[in-house]
């Protein structure tokens, strides 16, 4: 190796540990000062790492919010979501990509439009119509607008196009029902396609901020990052060790599932670009 | 073959009977989730309907001209222009140049690139809501770790949330932070197409510098993947909501109010459904053109994803 290359690659890596390291500062800082005391946290002397570990901020945060609550309510959002999700995508996808009927040029037509629909755009009829159904502050609020997933849909018809005939014919062969060979059939082969969709489907909706706030304003029902803000908002700034113990518990899920599916995470989370 | 569930039904009835317990369903959401309301907002941006009133009036383009002319309606508009103009370029040189580098310690070890990718990324995994408290506490004006490394090296801080001049910047270096991973991982795809035998003949031909092998084999090989990327940049910038909502709620003084937050504002806070249809309709304009650019180029099939 000549000294030009050494140098190149020693420049590289110093500029990408610089970058990574502004990068990395917030998420070092909120695990920082979660395990701090509150004098280490209120002292006018800068210290990076805490002096112990402090974990009172851990409990005191589950003490004084319903924190568990939250996060038990993103776990059933997210978890409804997907699910329906999937019963309305899947056979929908699989009769787009391997049946012949009338009216599959339209549907897919609509598929490709509600691709262009960013979710905030039917926020204001969709919330009047859950006021009129009464159903505002219910977990039906926070899963029913984002049922029909057009992406799903999209996807899955895309994955499972690709299938052989030969396999669904089979199936046909042997009996089986159009809805058997969706769900054990057609589903299971097309599994990359649920995983990648699954975890852009749980990233987007354990999040999101915007219609929870919209729908939601009782407290016993708040999700995850709305929780962090009625946290934030009565504590009004003097709590922080436990405010960032909170940030800490409600950022570590997904963190720890891109840390372990990092592939489908990327795919998954990038996918989302084709949305609008 | 009988069919098995029905056999008393004829085949043409049967499969146009299971064709609609596939379709039906995702087909009656699609309708009624997404294109009914998409009509809906439409049709309410023309009048002064507010939620809860028994009644409203047509008022034809009232919402629109009030949006652009009054001063708060114009502040929601240019400020989001503008936190777009900052996040767009910013995030895409930054998101480049990482990936380039990323891209190049990956030809000599791998482990080293992978834990580089995975650092960038992390931003985009986390909870932005939960993030931005954090980057409250950072940017705080006297107990923050900004203003008291500025001070160390002799700059005086800044009140980074709370001056109306500098409050969108901070947004936008925000929403920066939050995109560059996003951002890499698409570069780095586009990279990855890239064949090396370019860089070769690129390199008979006299371009032995790296910044000349990145103009005259890199960058235009990579034009299709950056307008897709500035297309998809643009488009979450438009969006900008959670760090607004959690650090500002659009102030001081409207300083950071960008379209979506006004929506959310105007409609479910001051409950004038009217006006934040027209709201969402403007927004959803910027993001139907740029999604439309995106298709368009996606249609010549010259992106590399």
């Amino acid at each position: 190796m000549n000294a030009r290359t050494y140098t190149s690659r020693a420049l590289t890596v110093f500029f990408l540990t610089i970058g990574a390291a502004i990068l990395l500062l917030p998420f070092f800082w909120m695990v920082s000062l979660s395990l701090k005391t509150p004098e280490e946290i209120f002292s006018p002397e800068l210290t990076f790492f805490p002096g112990s570990f402090y974990f009172d901020n851990y409990i005191k945060a589950f003490q004084q919010v319903p924190l568990h609550r939250f996060l038990l309510n993103g776990v059933m959002v997210c978890g409804g979501i997907l699910f329906f999700q999937m019963m309305f995508a899947v056979p929908c996808a699989y009769a787009l990509a391997q049946r012949q009927f009338a009216g599959r040029t339209i549907v897919f037509g609509m598929v490709l439009a509600g691709l262009l629909v960013p979710y905030h755009v039917t926020a204001v009829p969709i919330f009047l119509g859950l006021a009129q159904l009464q159903l505002l502050n219910t977990y039906a609020a926070l899963v029913l607008p984002f049922v029909a997933s057009v992406f799903g849909i999209f996807l899955f018809r895309q994955f499972m196009a690709t299938l052989p005939p030969d396999l669904i014919d089979a199936a046909r062969v042997d009996g089986l029902s159009e809805m058997a060979i969706v769900w054990r059939i057609a589903f299971p082969a097309a599994w990359p396609a649920a995983t990648t969709f699954a975890i852009f489907s749980i990233v987007a909706h354990w999040n999101d901020l915007f219609w929870p706030m919209i729908v939601i304003s009782d407290a016993d029902l708040a999700t995850p990052p709305q929780g962090i803000l009625f946290f934030r908002d009565e504590e009004s700034g003097s709590d922080v060790g436990p405010l960032m113990a909170a940030a800490t518990v409600v950022t570590t899920p997904l963190v720890l599932l891109f840390l372990i599916a990092q592939r489908w995470f990327i795919q998954g989370v990038t996918m989302s670009g084709i949305k609008g | 073959m009988a069919t098995v569930t029905t056999p008393m039904l004829p085949r043409r009835v049967h499969n146009a009977l299971t064709d609609l317990a596939l379709v039906g369903p995702a087909t009656l959401a699609m309708l009624c989730l997404i294109f009914v309301p998409a009509v809906l907002v439409a049709v309410l941006s023309f009048t002064d309907y507010q939620f809860g009133a028994k009644a409203f009036n047509w008022i034809g383009l009232e919402n629109y001209v009030e949006l652009f002319t009054d001063r708060t309606g114009k502040r929601a508009v240019f400020n989001t222009l503008y936190y777009a103009a900052i996040v767009i370029p910013c995030s895409m040189i930054l998101s480049l140049l990482v990936a380039m580098g990323v891209h190049q310690v990956a030809s000599w070890n791998k482990t080293c690139a992978n834990i580089f990718r995975t650092s960038f990324f992390l931003p985009v995994a986390a909870t932005l809501v939960a993030m931005a408290t954090v980057w409250e506490m950072l940017l705080h004006p006297t107990l923050g770790l900004v203003n008291i490394v500025l001070d160390m090296i002799g700059i005086g801080g800044e009140r980074w949330l709370s001056d109306r001049k500098l409050v969108l910047t901070t947004l936008a270096a925000i929403g920066v932070w939050e995109t560059v991973g996003y951002n890499m991982v698409l570069f780095l795809a586009g990279l990855a197409s890239i064949p090396r035998h370019l860089y070769e003949a690129a390199e008979i031909d006299g371009a032995d510098r790296g910044w000349e092998r990145f103009w005259t084999v890199t960058w235009p090989m990579l034009g299709p993947t950056t307008l897709f990327v500035m297309v998809i940049t643009a488009t979450r910038s438009f969006r900008v909501f959670e760090t607004v909502a959690t650090l500002t709620k659009g102030g001081p003084a409207f300083a950071s109010d960008t379209l979506v937050y006004a929506m959310y504002r105007e409609g479910f806070i001051y409950f004038k459904a009217g006006y934040a249809s027209a709201i969402t309709m403007v927004f959803f304009i910027f993001v139907f053109a740029l999604t439309m650019l995106k298709v368009v180029v996606a249609e010549r099939k010259v992106h590399y994803r």
